[in-house]
């Protein structure tokens, strides 16, 4: 007999939501220690130089500067990836975008830091600057980094799964489009602040703005030359990460470095302007499908190539690279499949991960494409995606394993709700709907360095207060990781929430979780929090099974109770309980460990896309355009949204809601985009508008009605059934967008953002009888390398590339026009 | 009247979630730098100190202000209002409460400034609608929520207040 749950699917209060509503949760720049001390990063102004000297000394006689460090103060390299170790905490030799920062000033105050840093003297030796992809395929000296593929190109990779172009050569319609997906930021309300210390027994502590704690703590071990076991990461409650406080940053190390100079704590908290220069966001990304069709709408190939806009660094950037091409197979049956993507470095703030990783751009491509063949064929675009679903447990083209898909019934959900079937091309001019669906991992399947311990792992204290304390590495960003960790935890064990503390995100403390990226948390962790709370309800059930006589398989754990399922008066209170094991067996803990299952793509390049299972989205835009101004409103949206099981349905709406309310932002008007100083000022490439005001989000105002669904079909690999919500949910809005301007006034938009000028000269485009389109016009003949052939299942694949020892190396010059 | 302290530091007197405050600190220092630095009142956040993103809004004698626009200096005798003098004691606010339950926190880093400015909302307007909500809240940037649920929280929030005693649960102006 299994009770029904009781806190698990429940609207529930989340356990951090008090002290959020009262101004207690203490954020990285809320914490204040006796003789702290401010430090300010002093950054570069040019794009890329040589830095020819630095003379500090002027700023180290500066009234109340402490300290000054240089490039030479912190040696050695880091980066996320491991096969990207190309940063260093303050340039030693050369800076490579706007905002580098060349220096590091520690004083009594910020001001006194920030005036010092205009003391320090930099001499540059200007080099050429590459602004953008074309310009980096191009260029071959300078290059921005010493290593990576080629010149300016840091990574090329090209895999094949089937032939392609007999696939293409077989359909009755070939598609090719080509889009241009522009950057934008997370925007996270809180400015990153780290504050660095000494603790009594002078070990280093770390409390950061972080959603990465464990990965910052191996860099710091690395970048600081000391033990790992000596350095403690504390990550801070983030205020909103969404990708953009994943990477370890600069200014982490420095001021923890600072922090073991002066024996005192330091304290750095960027300025707004700074954290868009942090960046690590959206890749800008131009793309090309070709896409052959069967008239029935079946898919017979598809070939896809990506260009990515990486910035200065690598950060992520490969695994982004590689993201652009991993999740089309698992959302659509696609037979054959061709996958080509090229990251080059330029001269801006190094791109990243931001919420939906290296997959919005090529799914806005895909879907947007999808839905000029509905037309074309004359389908409706919800039953032509209906057709061509990937099954439930495929082995996609690139083997990765599907396991449950509940996007079907997400389609039929948001195509009722909004009476897509009678409305969509029967609006009238000026408003339309549009329809896009998407897929996500539910965390990536391996670990950002080759490891092959466990992803997540929960450590579970059980004392004779009747308390129970869930320690685990993984950090709350909002998403409401703490909650899952808790929920869990008190589900299996019959207990309240309340009766459960969390301590998360401290390396000293808890366990290893990778971090709150690749929406793995709720999968990963909460496995391990189950199997934590099951191994100490084992240790209670055997010491009141003895204790009572009753066989320990017959104990209910409910209400704070432990009781014979078939004489409830017979039992103990959970405290008793715990009391009882403890006079048996001692103190009582358990841990637990989520480890994800082994991928079946062994090809190179495999490791990105695997997951354990995949979440599924549709969702339906309508909008309304202004033909004379271009102006788009976004008066609703309806989202469906696979969510396998929600653990607390008011968080998985949050979700949902906060992710169409940023791919709206996205859709219609963020961007991370740059201009050029004229060549009298450097001829820098600085952020367009790197403030709040200027860099436009939608408010309030802005924002639409939101009818979420979620679908509900437990995926036996998650936690009581459960997949991500926090990310996949953003995935299909700018599509919808798209697909809906389309309708609403038979413009084709292939470029995000949606902006009003370009719908106008579309327009205008249409009334002139050119194609009402705007868009990006082709792309550029890159020399691909020889791709990884492997074989798809169906043609007796192994998930092995049949020519991995011969792939050739990369033509050595880059692209040229075609 | 406002005394200086030394040659760099003057002396203010507010009166902080009803309690008398007098602080001493540089002449150009924000409200938002008195009440996080000096005062420790750290639930006041800030997103970009310059009056852009609405996280540091606090009421100013009831009107809701941007600390980070505002000069310590020019509340000398005012009555400052933070996120930590909503509650009554232990007891949240119904806003307060409403945050936590309906999704209105989710990083709740915009969560104080959201609260503080629905409650200056409710001051003129105890029944307001969900566009009068939202226009309400529209100096407030909240990245994580996409709003609804704010302004859900806010209404739930509002629609307590009317059931309880029309003087709302604390006040600062006493």
């Amino acid at each position: 007999m299994t009770p029904p749950h009781t806190v698990i699917g429940l609207p529930r209060r989340r356990v951090d939501g008090r002290a959020k509503a009262t101004g207690q949760t203490r954020y990285a720049d809320d914490l204040a220690m006796p003789r702290m001390v401010f430090a300010k990063l002093l950054r570069s102004p040019v794009p890329h130089a040589r830095i020819r000297s630095i003379s500090t000394e002027r700023a180290a006689s500066h009234q109340g500067v402490h300290l000054v460090l240089t490039g030479r103060d912190l040696p050695v390299p880091y980066g996320i990836l491991p096969v990207s170790q190309d940063e260093h905490a303050l340039c030693v030799d050369k800076v490579r975008f706007v905002g580098d920062p060349v220096a590091l000033v520690v004083a009594r105050d910020e001001e006194s830091a920030a005036d010092a840093c205009e003391l320090i003297d930099v001499s540059y030796e200007p080099l050429a600057t590459i602004a953008d992809p074309e310009e980096a395929l191009h260029t071959q000296e300078p290059r921005i980094h010493d290593y990576g593929d080629h010149g300016n190109v840091h990574k090329m990779v090209a895999m094949q799964f089937g032939d392609v172009e007999a696939a293409l050569a077989d359909a009755d319609e070939v598609f090719e489009d080509v889009f241009f997906y522009e950057g934008n930021t997370h925007l996270a309300l809180e400015q990153h602040a780290t504050v660095a210390y000494l603790d009594g027994d002078g070990k280093l502590v770390v409390y950061s703005s972080t959603q990465t704690p464990h990965y910052l703590h191996r860099a710091l071990a690395k970048a600081l030359a000391m033990p790992a076991r000596h350095v403690r990461v504390i990550a801070a409650p983030n205020g909103g990460g969404f990708g953009g406080k994943s990477d370890p940053f600069n200014h982490e190390i420095a001021a923890a470095k600072a922090a073991l100079i002066l024996g005192r704590p330091v304290k750095i908290t960027l300025t707004r302007e700074e954290v868009f220069y942090c960046h690590r966001g959206r890749h800008p990304v131009l793309m090309k499908f070709r896409t052959g069709v069967k008239r029935d709408g079946s898919i017979t190939g598809v070939d896809l190539q990506t260009i990515l806009d990486g910035g200065a660094y690598g950060s992520y950037g490969v695994a982004s690279t590689f993201y652009t091409g991993a999740l089309q197979t698992v959302t659509y049956h696609i037979p054959k499949y061709r996958f080509r993507g090229c990251r080059v470095f330029t001269n801006k703030a190094p791109c990243g991960p931001k919420r939906g990783h290296g997959t919005p751009q090529s799914r806005f491509g895909q879907e947007v494409q999808l839905d000029r063949i509905a037309e074309r064929l004359g389908l409706n675009p919800a039953e032509l995606r209906l057709r061509i679903l990937e099954h439930p447990d495929a082995l996609t083209a690139n083997f990765l394993h599907v396991r449950t898909i509940g996007l079907g019934e997400c389609i039929r959900r948001v195509v009722n709700a909004s009476a897509f079937d009678s409305r969509h091309r029967h609006m009238g001019r000026g408003r339309g709907l549009g329809l896009a669906c998407s897929s996500y991992l539910s965390g990536a399947g391996l670990p950002i360095y080759w490891n092959d311990m466990p992803h997540s792992s929960v450590q579970l204290k059980l004392d004779r207060s009747g308390g129970v304390t869930a320690f685990c590495g993984a950090s709350e960003i909002g998403q409401g990781s703490d909650d899952v960790l808790v929920a869990c935890v008190a589900e299996v064990l019959g207990i309240e929430p309340f009766d459960v503390r969390a301590v998360t995100g401290d390396t000293d403390l808890t366990p290893v979780d990778l971090g709150s990226y690749s929406s793995r948390v709720t999968l990963m962790m909460g496995n391990a929090a189950i199997q934590a709370a099951e191994r100490a309800r084992d240790i209670l059930a055997h010491a009141v099974g003895r204790k009572l006589d009753v066989p320990k398989n017959r104990l209910v754990f409910a209400e704070r109770r432990v009781f014979d399922a078939e004489n409830p008066d017979r039992g103990l209170s959970f405290r008793d309980a715990i009391c009882t094991a403890e006079a048996m067996t001692g103190a009582v803990g358990a841990t637990g460990s989520y480890t994800p299952p082994k991928s079946e793509a062994r090809f190179k390049g495999g490791g990105v896309g695997p997951s354990p299972t995949y979440s599924y989205t549709a969702a339906v835009v309508e909008v309304e355009v202004d033909e004379s101004t271009g102006w788009i409103a976004v008066p609703r949206v309806w989202v469906a949204h696979d969510i396998g099981r929600a653990l607390n349905p008011t968080l998985a709406r949050g979700q949902v809601e906060g992710s169409v309310y940023m791919g709206l932002g996205e859709a219609l008007m963020e961007e991370q985009a740059y201009r050029r100083l004229p060549p009298r000022l450097s001829n820098a490439l600085v952020h367009k508008f790197p403030s709040m005001l200027e860099y436009k989000s939608l408010t309030s105002l802005d924002m639409p009605e939101v009818f979420t669904e979620l679908v509900e079909n437990p995926d036996p690999a998650g936690p009581f059934g459960a997949k991500e919500v926090g990310q996949g949910p953003l995935l299909p809005i700018m599509p919808g967008v798209a697909n809906a301007v389309y309708d609403a006034v038979g413009v084709r938009i292939d470029e995000v953002p949606i902006t009003p000028e370009k719908v106008v000269k579309a327009l205008a485009d249409l009334a002139a009888g050119k194609p009402g389109r705007f868009g990006p016009a082709s792309f550029p003949d890159v020399r691909w390398p020889d791709p990884l052939f492997v074989p798809p299942p169906w043609e007796g694949g192994t998930g092995e590339a049949i020519n991995e020892r011969r792939r050739d190396k990369p033509a050595p010059t880059g692209a040229s026009r075609s | 009247m406002t005394d200086t302290v030394g040659a760099d530091r003057v002396l203010v007197r507010l009166v902080v979630n009803g309690e008398p405050a007098s602080v001493a600190f540089a002449p150009n220092k924000t409200l938002l730098e008195v009440l996080r630095e000096d005062l420790q009142l750290t639930g006041t956040k800030h997103g970009c100190e310059l009056g852009e993103c609405g996280a540091c809004a606090v009421l100013v004698d009831g009107v809701p202000v941007l600390s980070c626009l505002t000069l310590g200096l020019a509340c000398e005798g005012k009555a400052i209002r933070t996120i930590e003098g909503v509650a009554n004691g232990s007891q949240l606010h119904p806003l307060q409460a409403a945050f936590a339950d309906l999704g209105g926190s989710q990083c709740g880093y915009c969560t104080s400034g959201m609260i503080l400015t629905s409650l200056a909302l409710f001051e003129h307007n105890p029944q307001p609608t969900r566009d009068e909500i939202r226009e309400a809240l529209s100096g407030n940037i909240c990245r994580c929520t996409g709003y609804q649920q704010i302004v859900d929280a806010v209404e739930a929030a509002a629609a307590i207040l009317r059931q309880q005693s029309p003087v709302p649960a604390v006040s600062i102006r006493s």
